[in-house]
């Protein structure tokens, strides 16, 4: 201990303090990404390597030119005008609950990789709510919904969490399969023919009830697209937040994340435990689908694969399995979709830059070194680093 | 000093990037041209060697040939339909072409909202007076397919899958089908087709447009059955498909949607021949349309790719797969179902889903 202390004295004492520097790499991460995007933007552009020919200097000319189109482009497609900044919102909504459902499972010691699968089934619950009660006011309607979203998810990850409890057998596993089942049966519910498609020759739901709609902000201008769920899922990492720290159940679950054989030894029913993080990771996976179909699309497609699940298994790393974090990481996603679907129309720079970004953020943000390296920046101290989660070989 | 040279640097870049990019973002290039057309894809990408690739290629003629600006906007997901439709009625493009039946929705609903705007939407019948439908009767192809593969089977049995069972897909199996029972009823054989059965609606389906892994393994269980022509209709999964085939090599692989000795060129000498849906030809049709100076709106007319108008077609059978004598019967088929005097049992099987 003494060694490590003197260790870190030894350094130049740096006045950022231990909280800015564990956001300096997140930060630095993104622009990081950033520049390496910048330069595949740039060796991937004919034009460019047309300019080199002609010189260096045209080059460099060139590749300003190209990059600071398309970077233009895509901080505009993000925060540029009230469509783009409501744009990014709305993406960022279904993320910030997916999010959370795999952040709420790392809390506990448990690895949700079925947020996808409870995605899915959270879409055909709410769907089938949201369009086969007619006539009920969208105060009890859209609830309704929401909470048939909500159950869909929570059943589907707490058939994996009891597995999980009575016999042991590893959510990993099991909620990879479970995505497998769900995919399946949506098909089978949304096929042509299927009992829940829309009659006539395409695999759609039928749509929904305009009660259950969630109310957009800007109902005069159609193309903003901004509605309510943001805020519930807004309030929804609230609700997380405060169930993880100030609740006597969140104690029981970080508990069990930490260490499941103290918290045995504590008193802590960690089976119980165990179904119930499971569940409500469910919950909040199952809600992030509501978000497009009552929001924006107001149908369900067979072809709804939409890598919300997967995505989010970065946001919860991102966030450091924080609500608070989530909702930022969320918003970073919402922002990069955003200002990568612009960069798109005005710069011709293919969408799959987004893919490419979210994944050098993501590898900058899973190996840290690499970032403290690049920019000098001191390590965090023994004790400071989050443990996000013990999921394998428990129990 | 070193410490923070990378940092400083790089702020500064990106800082600068923000500032200077900002004044360029509404230039969207493209200037002296007759009409611009923007193509919205679905969520299999522009370069999915099937569907959106081949309705670009449409595009891209235009560019070439008709003095059009074009270019393409891919959707990732479902809610990107729209915000790509948007993008191009913000940046008042003359047409807009949307890519598959997913995208029925959006353009139904973008088209009402702006009746000034022309649509045209693949593989889907016209949504309103502004849009026009562009389909095929692919089942004449799939026809002229069935029976090239139960002349050059071996085994006497031939298969087909699909993506998912929607008509645009299943249209293509129904021919097929037909076309071997034809063939069976012509020349007294008893070709067997795996995979697929009109009468029932019913057949192998994996379910999505994506997995090569797929396509490889059903591709793989019914070579195990003893078929030796796979034809996969489901865009890239066939890509899986023809690998396998080429691997175990003594079968054939029939393409869909594009030639594939050309557009697959890997596997080329496992490609019985292929189902062309001329998609190209349909866009490039519609584009044509709409530069015409005389040109009134679609008044919601569809453009329907048959083998009369080369819409649709088969592309050339590898050579010394079947007896010269099969190609005859080919042109023969082919004026017969342009004559109308061969049903490919479409029609039937259609009334069949009301």
């Amino acid at each position: 201990m003494s060694r490590q202390k003197a260790n870190a004295e030894g350094k130049s004492p740096s006045r950022i303090s231990a909280a800015a520097r564990s956001l300096a790499v997140p930060l630095l991460a993104v622009v990081t990404a950033l520049i390496i995007g910048a330069l595949l933007i740039i060796v991937t552009d004919e034009t460019v390597l047309a300019a080199f020919g002609r010189g260096i200097g045209s080059g460099l000319v060139q590749a300003w030119r190209i990059i600071s189109k398309a970077y233009g482009a895509f901080f505009f497609g993000a925060f540029g005008d009230l469509y783009h900044i409501t744009e990014t919102l709305r993406i960022a909504t279904p993320y910030i609950f997916a999010g959370l459902a795999v952040a709420l499972g790392f809390q506990g010691g448990l690895f949700n990789i079925g947020a996808e699968g409870q995605y899915f089934i959270g879409g055909l619950t709410s769907v089938y709510v949201g369009y086969s009660l007619t006539g009920l006011p969208w105060f009890v309607h859209l609830p309704l919904a929401l909470l048939a979203g909500a159950v869909g998810g929570a059943l589907w990850a707490g058939i994996v969490g009891v597995l999980k409890a009575k016999t042991g057998a590893h959510e990993v596993i099991n909620t990879i399969m479970m995505n497998y089942v769900a995919y399946r049966l949506a098909e089978f519910m949304l096929d042509v023919g299927g009992p829940m498609a829309r009659p006539g020759y395409r695999p759609v739901s039928p749509e929904v009830q305009p009660s259950a709609y969630l109310p957009q902000f800007f109902p005069s201008d159609s193309t903003i697209r901004f509605n309510a769920g943001f805020f519930i899922a807004l309030a929804f990492a609230v609700l997380v937040w405060w169930l993880l720290y100030k609740t006597t159940l969140g104690y029981e679950i970080r508990t069990v994340g930490q260490n499941p054989h103290a918290a045995r030894y504590a008193g802590i029913n960690v089976p119980r435990t165990i179904i119930i993080t499971m569940a409500l990771s469910g919950a909040l996976a199952g809600l992030a689908a509501p978000m497009d179909i009552l929001g924006v699309i107001h149908f369900m497609p067979n072809a709804f694969s939409s890598g919300y699940g997967f995505d989010a298994i970065a946001l919860a790393l991102l966030g450091n399995s924080h609500p608070l974090g989530v909702v930022l990481a969320s918003l970073l996603f919402g922002a990069l979709r955003s200002g990568a679907s612009n960069m798109q129309g005005i710069a011709q720079i293919p969408i799959d830059i987004t893919s490419i970004l979210q994944g050098l953020i993501i590898v900058f943000i899973a190996a840290p070194a690499i970032v403290r390296a690049i920019y000098r920046i001191r390590g965090l101290e023994q004790g400071e680093e989050l443990v996000l989660t013990r999921g394998w070989g428990q129990m | 000093m070193r410490k923070n040279l990378w940092m400083l640097v790089s702020l500064l870049l990106v800082v600068s990037v923000m500032f200077t990019g900002c004044g360029d973002a509404g230039d969207t290039g493209g200037e002296e041209t007759v009409a611009s057309v923007g193509m919205v894809t679905d969520m299999g990408g522009i370069d999915d060697k099937s569907f959106n690739a081949t309705a670009w290629k449409g595009v891209e003629l235009a560019i070439e040939e008709l003095n059009v600006s074009g270019s393409y906007l891919e959707s990732q997901q479902q809610t990107d339909y729209a915000t790509n439709i948007t993008q191009y009625i913000k940046q008042d493009t003359d047409l807009i072409v949307t890519v598959g039946f997913l995208l029925a929705d959006d353009t139904a609903a973008m088209a009402a909202e702006n009746p000034d705007v022309n649509f045209a939407i693949v593989d889907f019948g016209s949504l309103g007076d502004n849009v026009r439908g562009l389909t095929f009767s692919t089942d004449q192809a799939g026809f002229m397919a069935g029976y090239v593969a139960a002349a050059a089977t071996k085994t006497g049995k031939v298969a087909t899958f699909g993506g998912i069972n929607i008509p645009t897909v299943a249209i293509f199996m129904v021919g097929f089908e037909a076309g071997v029972d034809y063939y069976n009823a012509q020349n007294g054989a008893s070709v067997e087709v795996l995979g697929w059965n009109t009468a029932e609606n019913n057949g192998v389906f994996v379910g999505n447009f994506e997995s090569t892994d797929d396509g490889r393994r059903v591709a793989e269980e019914f070579m195990a059955e003893g078929a030796d022509v796979v034809m996969p209709v489901a865009g890239p999964v066939g890509l899986g498909s023809a690998q396998a085939v080429q691997e175990a090599g003594n079968a054939w692989i029939i393409g869909v949607d594009t030639d594939w000795t050309v557009s697959a060129s890997q596997y080329k000498d496992v490609v019985l021949t292929s189902v062309l849906k001329n998609m190209d030809v349909a866009v490039f049709d519609t584009i044509k349309q709409v530069i015409d100076p005389n040109f009134a709106g679609f008044g919601g007319e569809n453009y329907v790719g048959t083998l009369e108008n080369d819409g649709v077609g088969i592309a050339p059978v590898a050579s010394g797969a079947v007896a010269d004598a099969v190609l005859k019967d080919l042109e023969t088929i082919k004026a017969s179902i342009i004559a109308g005097e061969i049903d490919t049992g479409w029609d039937t099987y259609l009334a069949g889903l009301e």
